[in-house]
C-alpha cells in the first residue's frame, strides 16, 4: 500500500466538504469511470465579490484523489475567484504534505476540476474541450493542453513524469513522440525564461518508449500484468511500404477481410464492428456493444486503423459512424 | 481492534507445526543432505520424507518426481523454458490471457526475443477458458501448453485433467500453474495427462523461498539451473532443508484439511458472499460460481474504487486485496478483469477475499459489518452514485 501522509489520511477517512451543493453556480467535471478516477467540483460563488462562499466535491477515485479533492475544497472557500485561479497541483499536493509520485496526477485532477468550474462560472468554455484530434494520450483522455500545463507548473523534464502527474503514456503509449515534442517544446521555453537549466532540458532521443514501456511493466509485474499482446488491435510494427497501383476493388476486399479478421478480437471482448463504406481513404466502421465505451472506443478505432494501414500499405482514415437502423 | 487475515492467495501464515518441523534443521540438523557423513546422511533422510509427503499430496506415482526449486515463480520458468528446449522443431506455446505473470511476463519475452510464437487464449465474462480458441491453437507445432489450475484473482478452475488429454492428442508437454490450487483441491496427478505442475510453498502455510517442480516420468525436461548433481541433476544448488521439511509438513497438514477446505471454509466464503451481495447494492461477484476454489470470493462494487476500499478496510485491521490499478501503481485494472471483460462501471472496484482453514466465523462477520457502511460513504462520495440499481448518474466532464 501506498505511503499516505498524515494529512493525505486524514482528509482520506473525514473528507471535508463532500456531497452534492444544491445552491452551486460554478460547477467542473472532470475525469471519467473508464479511467479509474473522477472529480465534480461544486462552487458557490457571490456574484458580486466573486469569493467562494462554499464548495463541495464528488469524486470516484482512490484515497488520494478523494484527499485532493477535499483538499482542494478546504483551500479555496473564502477565497476570491481570482485568488483561487493562481493555485496550482503543486500547491494541492504541498497542502498534503506531499503525494507519491505516482500520484501526481490526483492533484492535476484538482487543478483542472477548480479551472473548468471557473471558466464554467465566467461562462467560458474550459480549453480543454476536446476533438479527436487534441487527444494527446487516447488511453486516458488527456490533451495537449494538459500536458503543457503540467510540464510547465511542474517543471518536468521525463516522460515517466508526465504519465505520474497526468497519465498521458500510462496505457500502450503511442503518444510517445508527441509526449516527446511536447515535453521538448515546453522545456526549451522554460530555459528560454530562465526558470530550467539548460541541463536538466529534455531533448528529443533521450530515451526509448520501448524502454519506459518495459520499465513501467517492470514495475507493475509485482502482482498485475498488461494483457497479453495477441490481438491485433495492439500497436503494429512499422508499417510495409506502400504499394502502388491498387485498384478499387482490390483496396476495398483487403478492407472487408481485415475487418472481418480483427472481429473475433472484438467479439471477445463483448463488442463487434462493421464496415459501413469506404469513401477515398476514408472507411466508416460502426462500433458496437463493448466497444461503444469512452476510452476504449478511441484505443480500438486507433488500432483498427493501425491494422488496415499495416494491410493496405496505404494510409486510411478509420471514422467511427452510427450503424444504420434496422 | 480485532486483525482478521483474508489474502490467503497472497500468502498464507506458516503453521506452527511446520515451524516447528523446521526448527531443528537451523540448528543442530545443519548437515548438507548430499554429504556422506552422518551430519548430511540423517537430513537426507528427512529430506526424503517430505518428497513423499508432497508426493502423497499430489497423489504423484514417484516420489522423485518432484523437483525442488525456490518459488512458484521458478517453477514455472523452468517448465517453460525447458520444454522448448526438450522439444525441437516446436517452437509454439499455448497459455492463457489470465495467467500470473509468472508465466505471462516469461511468455511475453519469448515472444518478444523471437523464441516462440504464444497464443493467449481467452476466457469468457466468466473467467472460462475459450475451449473453441484452445483447440483450434492445438497443432504439432506447439511444443508446450502451460495454463493455470485455478485463477489467483478470481479462484476460477480450469478442468485441468481433460485440457492436458487434448495436449496430449498432438503431442505437446502439459504444465499446469497450481500455486493456487495445490492443498485447496484434490490433486491426482498419476494416470493423468499432465506432464508438469507448479506449487508454492508459501500458499499452503509453509514458508516463502521454497517451491516444488513436479515432472512426469518419462517427460522430456531440461535443467535451468546447472551445477552440483542435487535433485538428480534436474536443479542444481545445495537443497533448502529447512524450506523442504517445512513443505513436506505442510503437506501433510494439507491432506489433513483438505475435507475442512472444501466444507469449513467453504462455508465461510459463501457466508461472506451471500451476505455481501444482500447488504451491498450493485455488486457482483466475478468469475465462475461453480468451478471455483473454495476459499475465494471476488466481487466488484459498482462506482467506487477499489484502493479506497481497501485503505477502509485496511483501517478496521481486515486485510484483503483489490485487482484494482491504483494499489499496484499501473494505471489500468488488472488482466485478468479486462480479459473477462468486466464492466467498467466495476473494474475498478474488485476486491478479493480468500479464506484459509486460519480463519474463523468471527473474521467473516466483521467483515459483513464493516462493508456495507464502507460502500455507502464511499458512493456517497462519488459523482457516478446515483441511487441503488439506478445506473450511473449523470456526469459530464469536460474531459474524459
Amino acid at each position: 500500500m501506498w505511503d499516505y501522509s498524515d494529512k493525505v489520511k486524514d482528509y482520506f477517512f473525514n473528507p471535508k466538504n463532500a456531497g452534492a451543493l444544491g445552491e452551486a453556480n460554478a460547477v467542473g467535471e472532470v475525469g471519467a469511470i473508464s479511467c479509474g478516477d473522477a472529480l465534480k467540483l461544486m462552487l458557490k460563488v457571490d456574484p458580486a465579490t466573486e469569493v467562494i462562499e462554499d464548495a463541495r466535491f464528488q469524486t470516484f477515485g482512490c484515497g488520494s484523489a478523494i484527499a485532493s479533492s477535499s483538499a482542494l475544497t478546504d483551500m479555496i472557500i473564502g477565497k476570491t475567484l481570482q485568488e483561487a485561479i493562481t493555485i496550482t497541483n503543486q500547491d494541492i499536493a504541498d497542502f498534503l504534505g506531499g503525494l507519491p509520485p505516482e500520484k501526481m496526477h490526483c492533484s492535476v485532477m484538482g487543478y483542472e476540476a477548480l479551472q473548468a468550474a471557473i471558466a464554467n462560472f465566467r461562462g467560458e468554455e474550459w480549453h480543454d474541450d476536446h476533438e479527436e484530434g487534441a487527444l494527446l494520450c487516447k488511453c486516458f483522455g488527456v490533451d495537449e493542453g494538459m500536458v503543457e500545463r503540467a510540464i510547465r507548473m511542474n517543471k518536468l523534464t521525463t516522460i515517466e513524469q508526465i504519465t505520474d502527474y497526468t497519465k498521458a503514456g500510462g496505457g500502450c503509449l503511442t503518444c510517445f513522440d508527441k509526449l516527446e515534442e511536447v515535453i521538448a517544446k515546453v522545456n526549451a521555453d522554460l530555459v528560454a525564461e530562465g526558470v530550467l537549466a539548460a541541463h536538466e532540458a529534455y531533448s528529443i532521443g533521450a530515451v526509448d518508449a520501448a524502454d519506459i514501456k518495459a520499465k513501467a511493466k517492470a514495475k507493475k509485474e509485482a502482482e498485475k500484468e498488461a494483457a497479453p499482446p495477441t490481438s491485433p488491435l495492439t500497436p503494429a510494427s512499422p508499417l510495409p511500404p506502400p504499394s502502388a497501383g491498387m485498384t478499387n476493388l482490390k483496396k476495398m476486399r483487403l478492407i472487408e477481410e481485415a475487418i472481418e479478421e480483427i472481429r473475433p478480437y472484438l467479439k471477445k471482448d463483448g463488442g463487434d464492428c462493421e464496415l459501413i463504406d469506404v469513401d477515398g481513404s476514408n472507411v466508416m466502421v460502426s462500433l458496437t456493444g463493448a466497444c461503444t465505451g469512452c476510452q476504449m472506443a478511441s484505443v480500438t478505432v486507433s488500432g483498427i486503423q493501425e491494422r488496415l494501414i499495416a494491410k493496405l500499405g496505404v494510409p486510411v482514415r478509420v471514422i467511427p459512424v452510427k450503424a444504420h437502423a434496422h | 481492534m480485532r486483525p482478521v487475515y483474508l489474502d490467503n492467495n497472497a500468502t498464507t501464515r506458516v503453521d506452527p507445526t511446520v515451524v516447528e518441523a523446521m526448527l531443528p534443521f537451523f540448528t543442530e540438523q545443519f548437515g548438507n543432505p548430499s554429504s556422506i557423513h552422518s551430519f548430511g546422511a540423517s537430513v537426507g533422510q528427512s529430506v526424503k520424507k517430505a518428497r513423499q509427503q508432497l508426493q502423497q499430496l499430489l497423489g504423484a506415482e514417484h516420489d522423485h518426481e518432484i523437483i525442488y526449486t525456490a518459488s512458484g515463480t521458478e517453477s514455472d520458468n523452468t517448465a517453460i523454458l525447458s520444454a522448448l528446449e526438450a522439444m525441437p522443431g516446436r517452437d509454439e506455446i499455448i497459455t492463457s490471457a489470465v495467467e500470473h505473470p509468472a508465466v505471462l511476463a516469461l511468455c511475453q519475452h519469448l515472444e518478444k526475443i523471437g523464441r516462440a510464437k504464444v497464443h493467449y487464449i481467452g476466457v469468457d465474462s466468466l473467467g472460462r477458458l475459450d475451449l473453441e480458441a484452445y483447440r483450434a491453437a492445438l497443432t504439432d507445432k506447439v511444443a508446450l501448453v502451460t495454463l493455470m489450475w485455478a485463477n489467483n484473482e478470481t479462484g476460477t478452475i480450469f478442468p485441468i485433467e481433460a485440457l492436458a488429454e487434448l495436449a496430449k492428442e498432438v503431442g505437446a508437454l502439459f504444465h499446469t500453474d497450481a500455486v493456487q490450487a495445490v492443498g485447496k483441491v484434490p490433486i491426482v496427478l498419476k494416470g493423468s495427462a499432465i506432464d508438469m505442475l507448479s506449487l508454492s510453498g508459501h500458499k499452503l502455510h509453509a514458508p516463502k523461498g521454497i517451491g516444488a517442480l513436479y515432472v512426469k516420468r518419462g517427460a522430456r525436461f531440461k535443467p535451468l539451473l546447472r551445477g552440483g548433481h542435487q535433485e538428480r541433476g534436474r536443479r542444481a544448488g545445495t537443497e533448502n532443508a529447512p524450506g523442504i521439511i517445512g513443505l513436506g509438513k505442510a503437506a501433510e497438514l494439507a491432506i489433513a484439511h483438505m475435507a475442512d477446505e472444501q466444507t469449513r471454509v467453504k462455508e465461510l466464503r459463501n457466508r461472506l458472499e451471500s451476505a455481501i451481495l444482500q447488504r451491498v447494492p450493485n455488486c457482483f461477484v466475478n468469475g465462475d460460481p461453480r468451478e471455483r476454489l473454495p476459499n475465494t470470493t471476488n466481487i466488484a462494487f459498482e462506482y467506487v474504487e477499489g484502493e479506497a476500499i481497501l485503505l477502509h478496510l485496511t483501517r478496521q485491521g481486515i486485510a484483503a486485496s483489490s485487482g484494482s490499478a491504483c494499489t499496484s501503481g499501473s494505471l489500468e485494472p488488472s488482466h485478468v478483469m479486462r480479459a473477462m471483460n468486466v464492466p467498467f462501471t466495476a473494474a475498478h472496484g474488485s476486491i478479493r477475499f480468500s479464506l484459509s482453514r486460519d480463519n474463523v466465523p468471527e473474521d467473516v462477520e466483521q467483515v459483513i459489518e464493516a462493508l456495507p457502511k464502507i460502500l455507502e460513504n464511499l458512493r456517497e462520495l462519488s459523482p457516478f452514485w446515483a441511487g441503488v440499481n439506478k445506473g450511473p448518474a449523470a456526469f459530464k466532464p469536460v474531459y474524459a
